[in-house]
């Protein structure tokens, strides 16, 4: 396949003379490579070039079809619960002021992402950044002004590919930490996450079973906490050893990587998702987006969200449950107030009386919390007391 | 409260008796008057005074060369003697004066044709080239000299001039007669008249220079020569051929007097009944209108005039201001005209863009007026500066008070910003703009005697503000098609620098012809872009070749600047250096 590939490269590229990025032979290294998939997605990107040749040069407007990612094209499957992607698309055309330099980026981003995927390697978006990067001939334009305008257009190519991230072998930077009873796969490697120190094992980027296969788990359940702090906590005092458990942190906004894991450890090895959130709109989000998906992201919830996932704590009514001080209180904002609204409003979360009430006490609180609040109880009563508690009652939110 | 004291050092007074004061009581002649009040002329110092001079002398010689039939060339040189004092010589190809109204004219204040008509004309009341000669002799001492030759086959004659201020009356120094003198006047007739006095020259902004280019300006009939005291000569060529049509004389409009003048016109006209004297001392008045006033009043036309009274007087009046009656005829009215305001400008004003509208006439206080603005803007003028303002009555530039003129406030009154350009607040426009505004009328009412600024009429503002307005709404198409050109500029600008990446992209991914591929693109954004260029404008019509602006009379797009004729050293052209680089405008309308 790849010797194939390279013929049919060298015939198509005779006439281009400039390739910004050279892409140095490849050594045989330990890597993975769906070799099937990468054809699919040449594939992807060689039709829609080809169909953008064509219009050109039948005089044409030349253009291509995004589907939109925003809030008016986004609905709530009922059944799957989850976020899906309505069929609503936006035509990019390079005869539109407002478009015409997005259009040429893409077409420059499809052509390094094909580069990449002949050249089996990967890169991060940053990389791409730089990739696409040159001035254009005869001013004193550079193709990218800075990475998010490269981030932005990616995005707009997944969609428009209908090809993923990881299939335009593309990854983003790595955040997420996890660590507990399972031994995984990564490109080889082998994995155990019975022993990774204090630091955890970074939770990669691209999580696909090509690249990350699972081994060995004796996890009966998942505990995904909002942050580093936290999961620091939890895994100073091996939470994960005495509750046997896998214990993930994602950082805020779970990434990809992150959420592709929880996904498939949830789907292929059954285990149940606890989330321990802050209690504040922000967490409440983060919550609704491991269960559903997220908006931007709408394409890949199947991928993605976890529907099965409850929601632990912090809950507002914890306040008074728990006796904590006054000093944990943080006002709420403006801002909160509004998303605590919009966020109750959510057709997932509409129907879900517990949910009303959940944020609805919030906001009659007037303040939110933070899971660190426990440490005023106790260093360590939220691993030693909270959780399990939690645990045993089996009180969560769904 | 302070106590009011009464003073405890009696002063002595005079306690003159109604006898010893009517000793003091006597004539103040007119001359003597102004001798004193110069500055009411216009004589207040020595760079003000020198243009006054020179002013008056152009307006007359323009004025006589017009009722002359005759296209005017006037010769204008101002010879410095020394430090403060300087020679003025004025010299027109008009028809001369005859030797018997030499002295009166130059000599004698309030003497003239002009103030007892209505009708159009620069001069008005007689002050003006014998107040000025009056300046010179007060401050030099030396007499006016007058030379002027009425016919080919007549003597030129040669009067040397005094006045006598106390008694308003004119002393010739000597008369003689020149020979046939065809070096002085080529074309055989002509008047020069040399002043000699004290003075300033100064360059710049209310300069005789700047009077000059102004009137070069309104009077594209006329050919100025300019000899300025550093020796150089400016030549301001004529841009048309054809004299203004004459003005005609008109008399008062029933509607624009006063109950005093109304009065007053009773009290002296030579018809006996009243028929006869609304027919005949005012226009637009027929036999039966007149009955429809005199019955308004209670009177009839038959009603002998020795009857009527001030209290007739006053019922009259009030039933002319009921009574409909047409306006004044407006043929004693000659505006300088769209076209010829046009050339005037163009050929003193580096802009890009021409503007005129001439306003049909109206009447102020009886007195039939019209407006007319022409606009300059872009090309070199000053793009920093606020907007210049030519003011303009009867042809002559106005160049001193301009806060005061009526024409000045009606450009600061509009609103600009409307059309595109910026205007601070309760203030003229800024921007790279030159207004000219010119009033015409049989009576300009100016401010005062030395006719520097137009008073303020409601009816001459409003005529004035739709003018500028006309012309506004003009240069904001203008502008805002000149805006879109540059965006469809910029548009094709960025479509082509894109197409040679995409071309290149997609020869890289499927292997297409990336030359093919590249002039594939580049026609058709060339063909989008064109579409856009003839694009339909605001109105409704398409801009280029013959649209809104391109088949309008009133307007002239200048493509570069070498259309207009070089003058170096003029206030309009200081700033010359910025070259416009525009290209996407055509010429268009060019004379």
């Amino acid at each position: 396949m790849a010797k194939k590939k390279t013929t049919k490269k060298t015939t198509k590229k005779k006439a281009s003379k400039k390739v910004p990025v050279k892409i140095l032979g490849k050594k045989t290294m330990k890597r993975v490579v769906d070799k099937k998939r990468d054809a699919a997605t040449v594939k992807k990107i060689e039709t829609l070039t080809t169909s953008i040749v064509k219009k050109s040069l039948a005089q044409k407007e030349p253009t291509f079809e995004i589907p939109i990612r925003s809030v008016t094209n986004m609905k709530y499957n009922k059944k799957k619960r989850i976020l899906e992607m309505g069929s609503n698309t936006q035509t990019r055309s390079l005869f539109n002021l407002g478009q015409s330099r997005k259009f040429m980026q893409s077409l420059l981003l499809a052509k390094g992402c094909k580069d990449l995927i002949a050249a089996e390697k990967t890169l991060s978006l940053r990389g791409m950044y730089y990739m696409g990067l040159h001035t254009i001939a005869g001013t004193k334009e550079k193709t990218f002004n800075d990475q998010s305008e490269s981030d932005g257009i990616l995005e707009d190519l997944e969609v428009s590919l209908d090809g993923l991230r990881e299939e335009l072998h593309i990854f983003a930077k790595k955040r997420g930490t996890m660590v507990g009873n399972i031994t995984v796969v990564d490109n080889g490697d082998e994995i155990n996450c019975r022993k990774m120190g204090s630091g955890g094992y970074a939770i990669p980027s691209i999580c696909e079973p090509n690249v990350m296969q699972f081994k060995n788990c004796d996890a009966d359940f998942i505990l995904h906490v909002e942050k580093d702090t936290v999961w620091s906590r939890f895994n100073e005092d091996r939470f994960w050893e005495t509750h046997n458990c896998i214990l993930t942190e994602g950082s805020g906004q779970p990434p990809r990587g992150v959420r592709r894991m929880l996904h498939r450890m949830h789907k292929e090895l059954g285990l149940p998702v606890y989330c321990l959130l802050d209690c504040d709109p922000w967490g409440h989000y983060i919550y609704s987006v491991i269960k559903q998906g997220s908006i931007n992201l709408a394409f890949e919830s199947e991928r993605m969200a976890i529907p099965d996932a409850k929601f632990m704590g912090i809950r507002s009514k914890d306040y008074d449950r728990l006796d904590l001080s006054d000093d944990v209180k943080i006002e709420l904002n403006d801002r909160d107030i509004t998303r605590a609204k919009q966020i109750a409003a959510y057709p997932w979360f509409e129907g879900k009386r517990e949910w009303q009430r959940e944020i609805k006490t919030m906001l009659n609180n007037g303040f939110k919390m933070e899971v660190e609040s426990l440490i005023t109880k106790d260093i360590s009563y939220v691993t030693e007391v909270y959780v399990p508690q939690r645990l045993k009652e089996g009180d969560f939110l769904d | 409260m302070p106590k009011t004291k009464t003073p405890s050092k009696k002063k002595t007074r005079s306690n003159a008796t109604a006898e010893t004061m009517a000793a003091g009581q006597r004539d103040i002649s007119v001359s003597e008057f102004f001798a004193k009040n110069r500055h009411l002329l216009g004589f207040d110092n020595p760079r003000k005074a020198m243009l006054t001079a020179i002013k008056e002398a152009v307006d007359n010689a323009l004025d006589a060369c017009e009722e002359g039939g005759i296209l005017p060339h006037i010769y204008v040189r101002v010879l410095q003697i020394n430090e403060s004092r300087f020679k003025l010589t004025i010299r027109d190809n008009g028809p001369g004066i005859v030797r018997a109204q030499i002295e009166n004219i130059f000599g004698k204040l309030l003497y003239g044709s002009k103030f007892h008509r209505l009708k159009m004309s620069r001069g008005q009341q007689g002050i003006g080239i014998s107040a000025a000669g009056m300046y010179g002799l007060m401050t030099t001492g030396k007499p006016l000299i007058i030379i002027s030759k009425t016919g080919k086959r007549k003597p030129a004659h040669e009067v040397v001039l005094k006045m006598d201020t106390s008694k308003n009356r004119p002393t010739v120094i000597s008369d003689s007669e020149h020979p046939e003198d065809d070096t002085l006047f080529e074309e055989g007739h002509g008047t020069q008249v040399t002043i000699e006095l004290e003075g300033k020259y100064q360059k710049g902004r209310q300069s005789i220079d700047e009077y000059l280019e102004q009137t070069a300006i309104a009077n594209p009939h006329a050919r100025i020569t300019y000899v300025t005291p550093t020796n150089e000569t400016l030549e301001f060529p004529r841009a048309i051929e054809e004299l203004p049509e004459e003005p005609k004389e008109i008399k008062p409009h029933p509607k624009g007097i006063e109950l005093g003048t109304l009065i007053q016109m009773i009290e002296r006209t030579e018809q006996r009944q009243l028929g006869g004297f609304l027919t005949k001392d005012f226009c637009r008045v027929g036999a039966t209108k007149a009955r429809e006033i005199s019955k308004g009043a209670d009177m009839t036309g038959q009603t002998w005039i020795k009857t009527v009274g001030h209290t007739e007087a006053e019922k009259l009046y009030e039933s002319i201001q009921k009574t409909r009656i047409i306006a004044p005829s407006t043929d004693c009215l000659v505006p300088i005209g769209s076209k010829a305001l046009l050339a005037g400008l163009l050929k003193e004003v580096k802009a890009e863009f021409f503007a005129a509208s001439t306003r049909p006439p109206n009447v102020y206080r009886g007195n039939p007026f019209q407006i007319e603005v022409a606009i300059g803007y872009g090309g070199g003028l000053g793009r920093d500066d606020s907007a210049k303002v030519l003011r303009f009555a009867n042809r002559v530039p106005l160049l001193y008070s301009q806060s005061s003129c009526c024409s000045f406030k009606a450009v600061a009154e509009t609103s600009w910003k409307n059309y595109g350009l910026t205007q601070p607040k309760n203030s003229i426009p800024s921007g790279p703009l030159v207004v000219m505004i010119h009033m015409v009328s049989v009576w300009v009412p100016f401010t005062s005697e030395s006719k520097e600024a137009i008073a303020d009429y409601d009816e001459i503002r409003k005529e004035m503000k739709l003018a500028l307005q006309e012309c506004g709404r003009k240069l904001g198409t203008y502008l805002r098609r000149r805006k879109r050109m540059a965006r469809e500029s910029e548009r094709r600008s960025v479509f082509e620098r894109y197409i040679g990446e995409i071309s290149r992209c997609c020869n890289a991914i499927v292997g297409a012809d990336t030359d093919k591929l590249y002039k594939a693109l580049l026609k058709q954004a060339k063909r989008r872009t064109d579409e856009a260029d003839s694009q339909l404008d605001d109105e409704g019509q398409v801009v280029d070749n013959g649209g809104r602006l391109g088949s309008n009379e009133g307007v002239i797009i200048v493509d570069e600047l070498q259309d207009i004729p070089d003058q170096d050293d003029t206030l309009f052209g200081k700033t010359t250096k910025k070259k416009t680089k525009k290209k996407t405008t055509r010429k268009r309308g060019k004379k």
